[in-house]
C-alpha cells in the first residue's frame, strides 16, 4: 500500500504548499538581502496569494479528505479560503504606504502576512482537533507580531502584547475544551465526533463550551471581545484592516465547520450558547459604539457586532445559516476593506488623522470619497439597496426560518441602534462644516476603495450568482 | 403590445438622469443651471413616459398590467415590476409631483445644486419602484432606499434643527421597517417565494396573519403616519426644504397607506378584519387630535404637516372600512392629498423664499401685496378643508360614506374632522393673507412670478378638475379596488361561516 492510497494524497493541498515554499522563499530572499528589499518582497508576495487563489479555484470539484480525514476540501473550504486570500492580497496592497516609510521597512511583514494567511488556509480545510489548533496558532503567532510591527510606536506595541496574553488564554481555553471532547468521544476528528456526540453528557458539553469560547475569542465576539478595541486602536491601520478581514472570515469558518459537522447530534446544545453570544454581541457592538470618537476603535465594535449578525446565520445551524453565514462574510470582507481604505486615505499633511471629529465636510473637500464612505456606512447599517442589506437577509431569514423569533427581533432591534453611529458619520461628513483639506489619496488605496464601493453600491445586481455560489458552498457541509 | 419595458423605463429614467447630472462637473453658475436643467428635463420625460402608461392602461382589467419579470436572485425571489388600478395613479402622482419639485428648487438652491438635483432624482426612481415593485423583497429595497436621499435632503439642505430632523426621520421610518422585514421573511417560507401576485392567494395562517399583520403595521403607520408615531414628520416638515416636505407630504407619506392596501388587506384579511376597530380607533384620534394640534401651530408648515396627518387619517379609516366606496375613497384621498398638500408647502415655500421665516405671527394682510398668491392659497385652502367642488371633499366623503356602511361611531367622529380643518385651515389663511399689511417687512413683497405661478397653477386645475370631475381616477381604480374588497369580503365571510357552523 503506497503513501498515496492511504488517503494521503498532497493534490488537494498543493496550494497550502505553493504558499508554504513560496513563504519560505522570500523569507531566504529577504533575510540575504536585507531590508531594501522590503518592496520587492510584498509585491512578490501580493502575486504568491494570487497565484494560490488560481490555484485553489482551480482544483478539481468536489470534496477531496486527505492526510486521513485531517484536511478537507470541499466548496465551502474553496469559497472561504479564496475569500481570505483577497482579504489577505488587498492588506498587503494597502500597506504599500506604510512600508514605505524608511523607518518601517521591515520585510518581515510580508511574510508574517503569508505565514498568518497559510494557517488560515489550514483551519478553513481542518478535519479534527488537531490540524484546527495547528492553523489557529499559526495564524495567530503571526498575528500577534504583526499588530507589535510598528515597534517604536507604544500603543503598537501594547496592542501586540494584549493580543498575544489575551489570544494565549483562549489557546490555552481551546485546548483545554478539545482534550475534554478527545475525553469523553475518543476521537479527534469531526467525523468521528459527530458519530459519538449523539446524546449530550455533562463533560462533552464541557468541551464544547470551552471550545467555542476560544473560538469567539477569534470571531471577537461577546463576551471575549475585550482585545477588539484596544488592538484595533493600537495596531497601525492597514494591520488592522488585516485584522478585522482575513482572520475573522477563517475563524468563522472553523466556527461554521465545527459546529455543522462535529456537533450535530447536539444542536441544542450549541444553539443556546451562539444565541447567547449573538445577542450579546449585536447589542455591544450598537450600544457601545455610539460613544467613540476614535473611528477605528468604532470599526472594533462595529466588527464586534457584525460577528454578532454573522453568528444569527450559524445559531440557525441549518443549511440556510450556512449560506446566510457565507454571504454575510463575503459582504462584511467587502465592506471592511472598503472602510479601511477609506480610514488609510485620510491624511492631512502627511499625517493620519483617525478622530471621527476629522472626517467634517469631507463632502465638500472630497465629494466623492466621501460619498464612497457614506455608502458603505449605509451598507453597514444595512439600508438597501447597498450590499449589507443582502447580508442581513440570509442570515435573518434563516434565523425565521429555524424559528428564532426572539433572536431575530433582537438582532434586527439592535441594527437600527447601530444605524445611529453610522448615521452620525454620515452626518459629520455631510451636515458639518470642512474641517480642512485631506491630503490626494494614493492610487493603490483609491483602487481597493473603487473595487470595494462598487461591489457594495451595485451589489444588488449581480447578487443572484453569489447567492448560488455560497449555497452551493453551504451544502457541502451537509 | 407593449415591446419595450416602459415600466422598468419610467422607473430607472430619473437615475439615468442623476448619473448625467453627476457627469456634468464643475461647480460655477453655469453648471448648476445645467443640473438643473437636466434634473427638470429627466422629470419631464419621465412623466412623459409615465403618461404612455396611462394610455395603454386597460382600466376594466383588475390584475397587473405592464408586467416584467427576470430572474434575480435564486429560490422565488425575482426582479418582477407591474401596476394595477391602485398603484398607476400614485405612479403617475410621483411623476406628475416631480417636475414641480425641482422648479419650487429652481432659485431657492444654492449650494451643492448637483447633489442636490441628483439626491431627487435617485428619490423619484426609488418612489416610482416602491409603487410598481411586484415582489417583497424589490418592494423593500426600493421602500427602505428613499431614506437614503431624503435623510440628505433633510440633514444637507434643511433648516436649523436639521440635523435632529433627519436623524429622527431615519431611524423612526427603519424601526418600523426592520419589523415588516421580518414578517417579509416569515411569508418567505410561508409561501416560498416573495412574489407578491403569489402572496395574495396564498393562505396565510391565522396566528402568523395577526403577527405580520402588526409587523406590516409598524412599518406602515409610521410611514403614512398614524397617531401616536406621527411626531417625526412635523420636524421632518419643519425643516426640510420646500421640495423635501412637498415630496414628503405628496408621496411618500401615501406609501403607507399603499403598503396597506397592497399588503395587509389582500394577504392578511383575517387580521385586517380583527384589527379593524384598532385602526378605526387610531385613525379617529389621528383626525380630531391631530387637527386640534395644528390649532395650535405658530409655524405655517408644521400646521400643514399635523393636518396631513388627519388627513390620513380619513385614508386609513376607509381602506379598513373594506368596503367598496372606502377604498376607493382612501385611494382617490391619497392622490387628492398629494396635490393640496404638496401645492400648501409650495405655497409656504414662496413666502418664505421672500421672508425667511415660516412663523404665522410674521405675516398678515399680504392679499394687499399678493392678490394672486391670496387666490391660489385660497383655492389649496379650500381643498383642503374639503370643500364640495374641490378634489378634497371627493375622497373625505367617499371615505366616511364607506365608513358609515360599517361602524357608524367612526364615521360620526371622523365627520368633526371636517369642521376642525376648517376651524385650523381657515384660521391660517385669515392669518396670513386677510387683514391689513401693517408689518413692515412685508411692505415690499411681490406677487407671484412667472416661475412660482407654472407650479401652482397645473395643480389649482387638477385640484378643482377632480373636484367636479373625479371619475378618471376613480375609473382607473374601480376594477382593481372591486377585485380586492371582493376576496376580502370573501375570506371574511367564510370565517365567519366556519365560525357558526361549529
Amino acid at each position: 500500500m503506497s503513501f498515496e492510497t492511504a488517503g494521503y494524497q498532497l493534490a488537494p493541498v498543493l496550494p497550502e504548499l505553493v504558499l508554504a515554499v513560496g513563504a519560505m522563499a522570500l523569507l531566504m530572499l529577504g533575510a540575504y538581502r536585507g531590508q531594501e528589499t522590503t518592496k520587492t518582497v510584498t509585491t512578490l508576495a501580493v502575486l504568491l496569494l494570487i497565484v494560490v487563489g488560481v490555484l485553489e479555484y482551480m482544483l478539481p470539484a468536489g470534496k477531496h479528505v486527505t492526510f486521513g480525514g485531517s484536511f478537507i476540501v470541499d466548496d465551502f473550504a474553496r469559497f472561504m479560503k479564496i475569500l481570505a486570500l483577497i482579504g489577505s492580497a488587498v492588506t498587503l496592497v494597502l500597506s504599500t504606504e506604510f512600508l514605505s516609510d524608511p523607518s518601517r521597512r521591515i520585510f518581515e511583514y510580508a511574510i508574517l502576512v503569508l505565514l498568518s494567511t497559510l494557517g488560515m488556509m489550514v483551519l478553513i480545510s481542518a478535519g479534527d482537533l488537531i490540524s484546527l489548533y495547528l492553523g489557529l496558532e499559526l495564524m495567530s503567532l503571526a498575528l500577534y507580531v504583526v499588530a507589535a510591527s510598528n515597534r517604536d510606536n507604544a500603543k503598537s506595541t501594547e496592542a501586540g502584547l494584549k493580543y498575544f496574553v489575551l489570544g494565549a488564554l483562549s489557546s490555552g481555553m481551546l485546548l483545554y475544551g478539545s482534550s475534554l471532547i478527545y475525553g469523553f468521544t475518543g476521537t479527534v476528528s469531526f467525523t468521528g465526533i459527530a458519530a459519538a456526540a449523539t446524546i449530550s453528557n455533562v463533560g462533552l458539553v464541557f468541551g464544547l463550551v470551552f471550545l467555542l469560547a476560544g473560538l469567539c475569542f477569534k470571531v471577537s465576539a461577546v463576551p471575549f471581545h475585550m482585545w477588539t478595541p484596544d488592538v484595533y486602536e493600537g495596531a497601525p491601520t492597514p494591520v488592522t484592516a488585516f485584522f478585522a478581514s482575513a482572520p475573522k472570515v477563517a475563524a468563522l469558518a472553523v466556527f461554521t465547520r465545527v459546529t455543522l459537522t462535529a456537533f450535530p447530534g447536539i444542536v441544542s446544545q450549541w444553539q443556546q450558547i451562539l444565541v447567547f453570544v449573538s445577542i450579546a454581541s449585536m447589542a455591544l457592538g450598537s450600544f457601545a459604539a455610539i460613544g467613540q470618537s476614535n473611528i477605528k476603535r468604532l470599526m472594533a465594535y462595529s466588527s464586534i457586532g457584525h460577528m454578532g449578525f454573522a453568528l444569527v446565520g450559524l445559531a440557525a445551524g441549518t443549511v440556510e445559516g450556512a449560506q446566510g453565514v457565507l454571504m454575510y462574510i463575503v459582504i462584511y470582507v467587502a465592506m471592511t476593506l472598503g472602510s479601511f481604505a477609506i480610514i488609510l486615505a485620510m491624511k492631512r499633511n502627511g499625517q493620519p488623522v483617525e478622530q471621527i471629529s476629522d472626517f467634517a465636510g469631507l463632502s465638500r473637500t472630497n465629494p466623492l470619497l466621501a460619498f464612497m464612505f457614506a455608502m458603505l456606512l449605509f451598507s453597514l447599517a444595512g439600508i438597501p439597496p447597498l450590499a449589507g442589506f443582502f447580508a442581513k437577509w440570509y442570515v435573518f431569514v434563516a434565523a425565521i426560518k429555524a424559528n428564532l423569533f426572539t433572536l431575530a427581533v433582537i438582532g434586527v432591534l439592535t441594527s437600527v441602534v447601530g444605524a445611529y453611529y453610522y448615521l452620525s458619520i454620515v452626518k459629520t461628513m455631510y451636515f458639518d462644516e470642512p474641517a480642512g483639506q485631506v491630503d490626494p489619496v494614493r492610487v493603490e488605496v483609491k483602487t481597493v476603495l473603487a473595487v470595494a464601493g462598487l461591489f457594495n453600491i451595485l451589489f444588488a445586481l449581480f447578487a443572484g450568482p453569489v447567492v448560488s455560489v455560497a449555497s452551493a458552498a453551504a451544502k457541502s457541509l451537509f | 403590445m407593449t415591446t419595450w419595458p416602459i415600466l422598468s423605463v419610467t422607473t430607472f429614467l430619473p437615475l439615468v438622469g442623476a448619473l448625467i447630472v453627476y457627469l456634468s462637473r464643475g461647480d460655477d453658475e453655469a453648471s448648476r443651471r445645467n443640473s438643473r436643467w437636466i434634473a427638470l428635463w429627466t422629470t419631464l420625460i419621465t412623466f412623459a413616459v409615465s403618461v404612455i402608461l396611462v394610455m395603454r392602461f386597460d382600466a376594466s382589467n383588475p390584475d397587473f398590467q405592464f408586467v416584467e419579470k427576470a430572474n434575480w436572485l435564486a429560490t422565488g425571489i425575482t426582479y418582477h415590476m407591474g401596476v394595477d388600478g391602485i398603484s398607476l395613479p400614485l405612479v403617475i402622482l410621483t411623476t406628475a409631483i416631480m417636475p414641480f419639485c425641482i422648479i419650487a428648487s429652481w432659485k431657492a438652491i444654492t449650494n451643492r445644486v448637483r447633489e442636490y438635483m441628483m439626491a431627487f432624482l435617485i428619490l423619484e426612481t426609488l418612489m416610482i419602484g416602491t409603487f410598481s415593485a411586484l415582489d417583497l423583497v424589490l418592494f423593500y429595497l426600493f421602500f427602505e432606499g428613499g431614506l437614503i436621499p431624503m435623510f440628505l435632503i433633510i440633514g444637507v439642505w434643511g433648516g436649523p434643527r436639521r440635523v435632529y430632523a433627519s436623524f429622527k426621520f431615519f431611524l423612526y421610518t427603519l424601526l418600523g421597517s426592520v419589523l415588516m422585514l421580518l414578517a417579509i421573511m416569515a411569508l418567505y417560507w410561508n409561501g416560498g417565494t416573495t412574489d407578491i401576485p403569489t402572496l395574495m392567494h396564498t393562505a396565510v395562517p391565522r396566528s402568523l396573519q395577526t403577527w405580520a399583520w402588526l409587523a406590516f403595521f409598524a412599518s406602515f403607520a409610521v410611514k403614512m403616519p398614524m397617531w401616536p408615531v406621527h411626531t417625526w414628520l412635523p420636524d421632518a416638515h419643519v425643516e426640510a426644504p420646500t421640495a423635501g416636505s412637498v415630496v414628503l407630504a405628496a408621496i411618500m407619506l401615501k406609501m403607507g397607506g399603499y403598503g396597506f392596501l397592497r399588503f395587509s388587506l389582500p394577504m392578511f384579511p383575517l387580521a385586517s378584519h380583527d384589527f379593524a376597530p384598532l385602526m378605526f380607533t387610531l385613525s379617529v384620534i389621528a383626525i380630531i387630535y391631530t387637527s386640534l394640534v395644528a390649532l395650535m401651530q405658530e409655524d405655517m408648515k408644521k400646521l400643514i404637516a399635523y393636518s396631513s396627518v388627519a388627513h390620513m387619517g380619513f385614508v386609513t379609516m376607509g381602506i379598513f372600512a373594506g368596503t367598496m366606496q372606502g377604498v376607493a375613497g382612501g385611494v382617490f384621498q391619497m392622490i387628492s392629498h398629494g396635490i393640496v398638500s404638496g401645492a400648501l408647502f409650495l405655497c409656504v415655500g414662496i413666502v418664505y423664499d421672500r421672508m425667511h421665516t415660516r412663523e404665522i405671527a410674521a405675516y398678515g394682510g399680504l392679499v394687499n401685496r399678493m392678490p394672486l398668491y391670496a387666490l391660489t392659497f385660497m383655492v389649496f385652502t379650500m381643498a383642503n378643508v374639503g370643500l364640495p367642488g374641490t378634489s378634497g371633499f371627493v375622497g373625505e366623503f367617499m371615505t366616511l360614506l364607506g365608513t358609515f356602511k360599517v361602524s357608524i361611531p367612526t364615521a360620526f367622529f371622523a365627520t368633526f374632522g371636517v369642521i376642525l380643518s376648517a376651524c385650523y385651515a381657515l384660521w391660517l389663511y385669515r392669518k396670513v393673507v386677510f387683514g391689513a399689511l401693517v408689518k413692515p417687512s412685508l411692505a415690499s413683497m411681490k406677487d407671484l412670478t412667472f416661475r412660482e405661478g407654472l407650479t401652482l397653477f397645473p395643480l389649482i386645475a387638477l385640484t378643482i378638475l377632480f373636484g367636479i370631475y373625479p371619475k378618471p381616477v376613480l375609473d382607473m381604480s374601480a376594477a382593481s379596488v372591486q377585485q380586492l374588497v371582493n376576496n376580502y369580503n370573501t375570506a371574511v365571510t367564510a370565517v365567519k361561516a366556519a365560525a357558526l357552523l361549529q
